[in-house]
């Protein structure tokens, strides 16, 4: 696996952050540890031309916070287009050229600038991705996890043995092409080659579980609830509620760019009366195994979002309230919402 | 109508059987789920009641006839990954044209092409688009516009919904159940959400475990 995709530059304005609305008064369960990894404020924005030399700017993520501990899975959901990959992007800082960031990132308390990123890119901070396409199909499988060990030849051979062991590979895999592995083999392998140097401490698993047999998606997320049991924090982006609650401890729902509601695995239940915010809800109903409603409408396009709340359109105890501005952060029943409706 | 599998068997090459002596059957209006574990012959079946594959044995007929069948084909499918369902070099509204859905001249059911298109949320600025310009999600949308033409008899959902978030996918559900209802099409549903199975259909076939010239028991 290649992390070194190239550094793009993009400017990080450390504007906008509002004190007040700092992690730590909403963090879960108030456990005063720092966390791995914390994001305050998050924007980010592209800049597209639409016609000659005319430029736009569309946001894609504005006013994001999200903070991920130690032992600790963090899931992301939300449908496709709300922005979970570009978060997984920016923190890599892997961004393209064309995007525009500010807010604060802060990994360990620090900010992660791209010199730091550069640095534990592939070591601390670790990324694994979707699917076997991401292997290198010309080279055996225990070729790219020595390759993504590193360092002398021996080492890396016997790290890749261990990290072989630990996802219970046999020594035959090592000669396999990436087209001979199963779908969870394959996952093993990623897996294996994402924690091989054995310093990670943030796990990024973008969607991890997607076209794979029931039996494959337990034994992933199990894994990723083996890696936070070993102390590293994972944020395991996902738009499969059902794969997420398995393992996570907490749950941030995405809407458009927006981090719409941060809760614990316990709220969903039931009808999801313990849910905060309205397409939560929505979310956790149009689910087969509890009533299938769907709402209508979809998600607004970047560029066309409106001033006030971005769900309104679609919401049904929506008021003209929701329609003047864009709600603030509220803390109820430990969880944090973006709804001034919010019970 | 019905669309009928008779005794149908597979197998790549001297492979080993992919599956053997499968009768299916599916009557007009009726949703039957497919369930079974990836890698298991499940999509291969579907190609081949849509007439993409012949069996190596066995056969498949709508109504009587055998395949191959001239024309609009009967049996429509829809595939897992849209991105690789559609010439990516056509604009959606040639994509829609390919299966007679925009004709006017067809538009004699209830569900005109304009309500389909409603229902499934695809926006008319979209038909002037490529297919790189839409998301994943819109284009399976457009995919299944595509398969809901009027002169589909039979449809073949294979995994088709996978990758859509909980909403998208019961908006998508609505709509095709809603279509299948109305113009008597029959479903086959592909997948391996046996919640969504069992939400959608009204029986399912539980592809067996142990692959390899079991026949296909049912389970209601």
């Amino acid at each position: 696996m290649e992390f070194d995709i190239g550094l793009y530059s993009y400017r990080n304005r450390n504007g906008g952050h509002d004190e007040k609305e700092s992690c730590a008064n909403y963090r879960l369960g108030g456990v005063a540890m720092m966390p791995v990894l914390e994001v305050r404020q998050l924007a980010i924005c592209f800049t597209e031309y639409t016609s000659g030399l005319q430029q736009q700017q569309i946001q894609v993520i504005e006013g994001l916070d999200l903070t991920v501990d130690r032992g600790k899975i963090t899931a992301v959901i939300g449908a496709s287009g709300s922005g979970k990959s570009l978060l997984a992007h920016a923190i890599l800082g892997i961004l393209p050229e064309h995007a525009e960031m500010s807010g604060t990132i802060l990994y360990e308390g620090k900010p992660l600038d791209a010199r730091k990123q550069l640095a534990l890119r592939g070591k601390e901070i670790v990324l694994i991705p979707q699917s076997v396409e991401y292997l290198d199909p010309t080279m055996r499988a225990g070729c790219q996890v020595r390759y993504a060990a590193g360092g002398k030849r021996r080492e890396a051979a016997d790290k890749q043995r261990q990290a072989f062991e630990r996802y219970h590979l046999g020594t035959h895999v090592e000669r396999l092409y990436p087209f001979e592995l199963s779908g969870g083999m394959a996952r093993r392998v990623l897996n294996a080659a994402a924690t091989v140097k054995g310093a990670a401490k943030l796990i990024i698993a973008d969607e991890p579980t997607p076209g794979l047999p029931q039996q494959d998606v337990q034994e992933a997320l199990q894994q990723l609830r083996a890696m936070a049991d070993d102390g590293c924090a994972v944020l395991l982006i996902t738009h499969d509620i059902e794969a997420a609650l398995v393992v996570a401890d907490q749950v941030a729902v995405f809407y458009a760019g927006m981090a719409v509601e941060v809760a614990c695995r316990e709220d969903f239940v039931g009808d999801g009366h313990l849910l905060r915010h309205p397409y939560t809800k929505a979310l956790w109903r149009a689910l087969p195994q509890n009533g299938f409603e769907p709402i209508p409408g979809v998600q607004p396009q970047p560029g066309e979002r409106p001033i006030g709340c971005l769900f309104a359109a679609r919401c049904a105890i929506a008021t003209e309230l929701c329609n003047m501005a864009r709600p603030g952060v509220s803390s109820i029943r430990g969880g944090i919402v973006r709804c001034i409706h919010a019970t | 109508m019905r669309l009928e599998g008779l005794g149908l068997g597979y197998r790549y090459r001297n492979g080993p059987w992919l599956f053997r002596d499968v009768h299916l059957s599916l009557a007009s209006g009726e949703i039957v789920g497919l369930f079974g574990p990836s890698g298991s012959g499940k999509t291969t079946l579907g190609r081949i009641l849509a007439g993409y594959e012949h069996p190596l044995i066995g056969s498949v007929r709508v109504d009587g006839m055998l395949y191959p069948i001239r024309g609009y084909h009967p049996v429509q499918m829809v595939f897992q990954h849209p991105e690789r369902a559609v010439n990516p070099r056509w604009r959606i509204g040639r994509i829609l044209q390919e299966s007679m859905l925009l004709e006017d001249s067809l538009e004699h059911h209830n569900w005109t092409a304009t309500r389909v298109l409603d229902l499934l949320g695809i926006m008319r600025e979209w038909l002037d688009r490529r297919p790189a310009e839409l998301s994943g999600g819109e284009l399976q949308r457009v995919c299944i516009a595509r398969a809901l033409a009027p002169s589909t008899r039979f449809l073949i959902a294979d995994e088709m919904t996978t990758m859509l978030d909980a909403i998208s996918q019961a908006q998508v559900w609505q709509v095709v159940l809603d279509v299948a209802r109305a113009r008597q099409i029959g479903v086959l549903v592909i997948s391996h959400d046996r919640h969504l199975l069992n939400r959608v259909c009204d029986r399912v076939i539980e592809w067996p475990v142990g692959v390899g010239g079991l026949p296909v028991h049912e389970t209601s």
